[in-house]
């Protein structure tokens, strides 16, 4: 145990719209280490053809980057390999969200970016607040567009420390304006779209109240003894105290799962609640493997998996009862539940499962999650 | 019925917006950087993007700099025009007679919270800053959250350190563009004491005052929001905030819910919002069963609405989409009619008809 290799600290700069400034402040950390005496590399940096950028590189190593021909393309992804061979210090990886090209060791850089840490190099890295699992479906209301990279809240509450990079909305449109951020073209099509000022704005503000969220769940760090040399950087780190709260999350093959997985999840790490999900199959078809309905079932309770959620799966012919049976059982105070969409005539002759859940649950709270509907900005 | 669509404004309305608007346009435009601890570094970058400004081709003068100053923040000072303070009585304070007459383009100001000696135009440097904004000349400033006068208290108890001149939060919401310097604690305490960190509680400490200055600019950025929505007259149930409507009736199990939505709101750093639908006729125990459930919802701090409507369901979702609620909170019924078990009791209406807004339904 006393010579198992420290973990290296991974720093995330986050922003809330490309063009704030996040590669260029790390950078700016990232010479001032070197200046320090520390042993920093480039692992991944993302030019975007902004000179200032550019110019702020000058001086730091950087490693090559990994050449994968896929169907015929060629990409170029960073090279964790050769980074984990040379063993810096400290290693600056652009872009955490970004997905491998099929066929990488790693499916997701920020897995390239744990396989760094666990050989003890410290990272810094950039994000933008669209990102984060927990808020796509906001971020979908906010912007009509449905972000694919995510990552999983886990990931960024490991992080040793998570920096704002703030600018106001006003002033990255003016960069965007004077050809800072993109080239003419793009530009003009992203202030079109994603760069409309309202949207900035509340995207804004989801960056600084999940960056205060982020202080915050630190702060416990710093009532331990000698948090300096040991953040919680493990899996076994529950030192959060928990609240007696017990979210139970009802995932159904419902697309509208995935909404009422991540709204829930937020919600207990916000309660510091437990938090489970819990799917029910009826007896009868208990034994058919490989209809869509199980298919899509199977994904949900993976995606909740994948956000460090525990899953099961119950057996019954009265799924409502089987349900909130098992829900009083297991002590839950919160059941999650989504909107069902049916007619009033289908509610009023059977299938209702919402309904019937909320009535025979009349003893713990239920949540019924709503699905989240872009409006478009006039 | 709900609609979606705007209302046409009436004339006065629009005579007082043209007004508003030729007003701002006169005005000089303020931006705030905004910073939780010294040495997070707010007066380095104000300094910085009057820099890039002057190198732009706007006429850019330093109006105020605090007398200590850093050795990161002397090569920027060499770039620009200083109009030097004046010194009253041993006080520094902005010449304000020079300033108006050079008339630059944009004033960079530093130390926003000190007050000014007696006799002078106006009590406070704030106060200065917004006499050049009158003037129509922009100002760029730093403030840290220990001068806010709203947060004085809780800063105080947080650092022990008591500050006597303050800045009004009203100044912080009349800015047009306010940023926050954001940096770990680490930071401060190597650039303030150019050492070590001197013990976990001074960490403990600065972050939560960088916790207390993310949720202020957070608040402020929110009105913002608030203020595009109104200007495009586009009911908005989208927000970056948690809303929670707590829905109570006189026999509703209210304690409970309240506090629920009181921890919510707290935990997600949101509103709480307690609503009671006004009915025609209520006897007088449950007149006073509301007023016990009205006088809890006073203590958990929340909002109150007395709505009106006839159809109770209605009013609350009309409410809850006109003001971006989240969240509603509900109680089971105590009674429920055998046609309500058949056809749907007013609950089950609620959840229904919430559209994009979840539903919290509490046990009686």
């Amino acid at each position: 145990m006393a010579s198992r290799q420290l973990p290296g600290k991974l720093k995330i700069y986050l922003g809330y719209a490309a063009g704030v400034g996040k590669t260029y402040q790390m950078l700016d950390e990232a010479q001032e280490m070197k200046r320090q005496g520390r042993d920093v590399v480039i692992g991944y940096f993302e030019p975007h053809g902004r000179h200032d950028t550019i110019a702020k590189t000058e001086g730091l190593e950087m490693i090559p980057r990994r050449k994968v021909d896929y169907r015929g393309t060629t990409f170029e992804e960073m090279d964790t390999d050769a980074i984990l061979r040379r063993h810096p210090e400290v290693c600056v990886v652009d872009e955490f969200p970004h997905t491998n090209v099929p066929g990488s060791p790693r499916l997701k850089r920020w897995q390239d970016v744990e396989t760094l840490l666990e050989a003890g190099i410290d990272v810094l890295t950039t994000m933008n607040i669209q990102h984060l699992e927990s808020l796509n479906d906001q971020v979908w209301q906010i912007t009509g567009v449905r972000v694919r990279e995510t990552i999983p809240d886990w990931v960024m509450s490991k992080a040793d420390q998570v920096v704002m990079v703030d600018l106001t909305p006003r002033a990255l449109l003016n960069r965007l304006a004077r050809g800072v951020v993109y080239a003419p073209e793009k530009a003009k099509k992203a202030l079109e779209n994603f760069f409309q000022e309202s949207t900035l704005v509340a995207l804004r503000e989801l960056a600084l109240r999940q960056t205060a969220h982020e202080v915050e769940i630190r702060q416990v760090d710093y009532d331990t003894p000698g948090f300096e040399t040991a953040p919680a950087y493990t899996d076994e780190a529950e030192e959060v105290p928990r609240s007696g709260e017990r979210i139970l999350i009802f995932v159904t093959p419902d697309p509208a799962s995935a909404t009422l997985i991540r709204r829930g999840k937020r919600v207990a790490d916000y309660l510091h609640a437990d938090c489970f999900a819990v799917a029910v199959r009826a007896e009868e078809d208990s034994d058919q493997a490989a209809s869509p309905e199980r298919e899509a079932l199977d994904r949900h309770l993976n995606f909740a998996r994948n956000l460090h959620i525990e899953t099961r799966v119950l057996e019954g012919k009265d799924v409502p009862k089987t349900l909130v049976e098992f829900a009083r059982l297991n002590g839950v105070t919160q059941m999650f539940l989504s909107r069902t969409k049916l007619s009033r005539w289908a509610a009023l002759f059977g299938g209702d499962l919402m309904r019937q859940v909320v009535h025979l649950a009349r003893d713990m709270q239920v949540m019924i999650v709503a699905e989240r509907h872009h409006q478009p900005h006039q | 019925m709900l609609t979606n669509a705007p209302r046409r404004p009436t004339p006065e309305e629009l005579l007082r917006q043209v007004q508003a608007e030729e007003e701002y346009e006169r005005r000089g435009r303020l931006k705030v950087f905004l910073g939780y601890a010294s040495g997070v570094g707010k007066s380095f970058r104000m300094l910085d993007e009057g820099r890039r400004r002057h190198e732009r081709g706007q006429d850019v003068v330093v109006g105020a700099i605090q007398p200590k100053i850093s050795p990161e923040i002397e090569p920027l000072l060499g770039k620009l025009e200083t109009i030097p303070l004046r010194f009253v009585e041993g006080i520094p304070v902005m010449d304000m007679e020079a300033i108006l007459k050079r008339h630059p383009a944009v004033c960079l100001v530093d130390g926003l919270a000190y007050d000014n000696p007696p006799g002078s135009a106006n009590p406070s440097r704030w106060q200065d800053v917004e006499h050049l904004l009158d003037a129509g000349i922009s100002v760029i400033t730093s403030v840290n959250i220990q001068y806010i006068d709203e947060l004085r208290e809780r800063v105080e108890q947080i650092t022990g350190k008591r500050v006597t001149q303050t800045v009004p939060r009203s100044f912080l919401n009349s800015a047009d563009e306010i940023v926050v310097v954001d940096a770990p604690p680490e930071t401060c305490i190597t650039r303030s004491h150019d050492g070590k960190i001197d013990s976990a509680a001074e960490a403990q400490k600065l972050s939560e005052l960088r916790e207390i200055a993310l949720l202020l600019a957070a608040d402020v950025v929110d009105r913002q929001l608030e203020q595009y929505v109104q200007r495009s007259g586009f009911p908005q149930t989208f927000g970056a905030q948690e809303r929670i409507l707590v829905c109570i009736t006189p026999r509703a199990n209210a304690a409970p819910m309240i506090a629920s939505g009181r921890r919510n709101a707290d935990r997600f750093h949101g509103d709480l919002i307690v609503a009671y639908v006004r009915q025609p006729e209520i006897s007088a125990g449950d007149q006073e069963a509301l007023e016990r459930n009205l006088a809890i919802a006073r203590a958990a701090n929340a909002h109150i609405e007395i709505l009106e409507g006839e159809h109770p369901i209605e009013a609350i979702l009309q409410f809850a989409r006109e003001h971006s609620i989240t969240q509603i909170f509900a109680g089971h019924s105590t009674r429920e009619r055998w046609w309500e078990r058949l056809l749907g009791t007013p609950l089950d209406r609620l959840i229904r008809d919430a559209g994009d807004i979840d539903v919290r339904v509490f046990p009686h």
